[in-house]
């Protein structure tokens, strides 16, 4: 319930500063939107050439990616601690954190909210609609809710990574361009793991599982016979992530001991 | 005069230096892109022969150049006379003795080879022993990549700066800079070569000067276009610079009469 209401209240708050500046919220959906239209582009020129990526058809790519754009747009609004080493403990705004009774990693989340992202996960949301009646697969009673399941484990994958390498910082303030290069890797996420070199998808399995955020859960509703069962591990590799990245985070937090100024 | 302008490359290039630790990471960033977009593009071509006018081992070397020459022509000069517009630092640069535009390009030259010289250059070397990139072997094709590389980093900025002094026209930019960054990707054939395109877009791009600034570069690195039709897409870029050098004027014209610093 406590939660609850930060989370109304960072809402208001974000509501207040961003009706300061309407257009830039428009702009920023738009660009948003543009970004995800330049990988969508992408898809569809090049199935003007070919039938077929891997074994896979345009439908079939569009639906892993509109899937990829659902929990990547969900994730995204409440994680925003791309500059948490120079903000929070360069800068030392982490000590105004740590005196305040909510958890602290929910405090942070809150207060870098950006609703705007939500934007994207609505639009990958239709897309999978749109590829979904394309394909005439079936929907049974049960498929929303494992929709819902999928989704949520891969939120906790991205969490779990994310918090994971954002945690670091307590070991290490020098800025080491990590996290960038985990953003780059993700996107591998959105096409089937079948195109990839061996190294490659284990490393989007087991290592940084981005495989589990796009096409394994994608792979459910697109071909259950061979990818159902793998894919039901969505949720579990996610939480096995999230626990493990929680427990470096709150320890790095306990080592914490500021960084001066 | 022209040694201050020198100078200024001088300077950038030292400041970028004293930050290199990132570019490190950089490197790998970009072997990812490429080795993504080439795992991609292999399972496209799948039992193709020719698609788009392009072997997929052109496609390969293609997709690497386009990567690390983007490494070299990319900056942020948008943004950077932007900010300075918008924190009124600007008025400072106009009471000095040299022109404003000039220094920013001479800025972003001084980085265009920092990166050129420590990031694309030991980039490629990665890259060519990761993924089945042919390099031209033939010298004069190298040398003229390389000019047009140094034309593609003209226009480049030269878009930059344009969109950059639309700040002192508009207040707030921020839209128009990134519809910029996904036009330059999307257009200039980064993403897809153009000749992916379908016809009528094609055409339209031809009318574009992005297209020179990653595809005609790339075109004649893989000896897609050679012999005198590359000498032709040379001057598609020269034409290109000399037209682009019109808006620049007119902006910066305009601009000088019309600057008023908020805040400050």
């Amino acid at each position: 319930m406590f939660y609850l209401s930060l989370v109304a209240d960072y809402l208001k708050n974000y509501m207040k500063t961003r009706l300061a500046y309407r257009s830039d919220f428009w702009i920023e959906v738009l660009s948003d939107l543009l970004f995800n239209g330049l990988n969508l582009f992408f898809i569809l020129v090049v199935f003007q050439h070919t039938q077929q990526i891997g074994e896979w058809n345009e439908q079939q790519i569009l639906f892993i990616y509109g899937y990829f754009m659902v929990p990547y747009g969900i994730f995204i609004t409440f994680f925003n601690l791309w500059n948490f080493s120079e903000r929070y403990i360069v800068k030392g705004e982490l000590d105004r954190i740590l005196t305040r009774p909510a958890y602290n990693l929910i405090q942070l989340m809150l207060e870098n909210i950006d609703p705007s992202s939500l934007f994207s996960a609505l639009t990958g949301f239709l897309i999978m609609i749109y590829s979904w009646t394309q394909l005439g697969i079936g929907l049974t009673w049960y498929d929303p809710f494992v929709f819902l399941l999928l989704v949520a484990g891969s939120i906790m994958i991205y969490g779990g990574i994310y918090i994971f390498f954002t945690s670091l910082a307590f070991f290490s303030d020098s800025p080491t361009g990590i996290l960038p290069l985990l953003w780059n890797l993700q996107n591998y996420g959105r096409y089937p793991m079948t195109i990839y070199n061996k190294l490659l998808g284990l490393l989007l399995t087991w290592a940084l599982p981005f495989g589990f955020v796009g096409f394994y859960p994608a792979a459910y509703f697109l071909d259950r016979e061979h990818w159902g069962q793998f894919a039901l591990l969505t949720p579990l590799v996610g939480l096995v992530f999230l626990t493990a990245a929680l427990f470096i985070w709150n320890f790095g937090i306990k080592r914490y001991r500021g960084a001066g100024s | 005069m022209l040694s201050a302008y020198l100078d200024m490359i001088r300077i950038r290039f030292l400041m970028m230096l004293a930050y290199r630790v990132n570019y490190y990471s950089g490197i790998i960033i970009y072997a990812l892109n490429i080795g993504a977009y080439y795992f991609l593009w292999k399972a496209i071509y799948g039992t193709n022969e020719v698609l788009g006018g392009m072997t997929v081992g052109q496609m390969t070397t293609y997709v690497a150049v386009s990567w690390m020459a983007r490494a070299f022509y990319f900056n942020n000069l948008d943004r950077e006379i932007a900010n300075e517009i918008k924190d009124g630092s600007v008025a400072v640069q106009f009471i000095r003795p040299y022109n404003y535009v000039i220094v920013k390009m001479m800025q972003g030259f001084g980085e265009g080879i920092f990166r050129l010289l420590l990031f694309s250059t030991p980039g490629m070397v990665i890259v060519c022993f990761l993924f089945p990139v042919k390099l031209p072997t033939d010298p004069g094709v190298w040398a003229l990549f390389l000019l047009m590389l140094f034309f593609s980093f003209l226009i480049n900025s030269q878009i930059n700066i344009i969109t950059g002094l639309f700040a002192f026209f508009l207040e707030n930019n921020e839209g128009m800079m990134r519809m910029k960054r996904v036009a330059v990707d999307l257009f200039s054939g980064l993403v897809v070569p153009m000749s992916f395109f379908p016809g009528w877009a094609e055409g339209l791009l031809k009318l574009l000067p992005f297209q020179a600034i990653t595809y005609l570069p790339g075109a004649v690195f893989t000896g897609k276009v050679a012999g005198t039709a590359a000498y032709q897409v040379l001057g598609v870029q020269l034409l290109w610079f000399v037209i682009l050098i019109i808006p620049l004027f007119v902006l910066w014209r305009s601009a000088r009469t019309r600057l008023f610093v908020q805040g400050g």
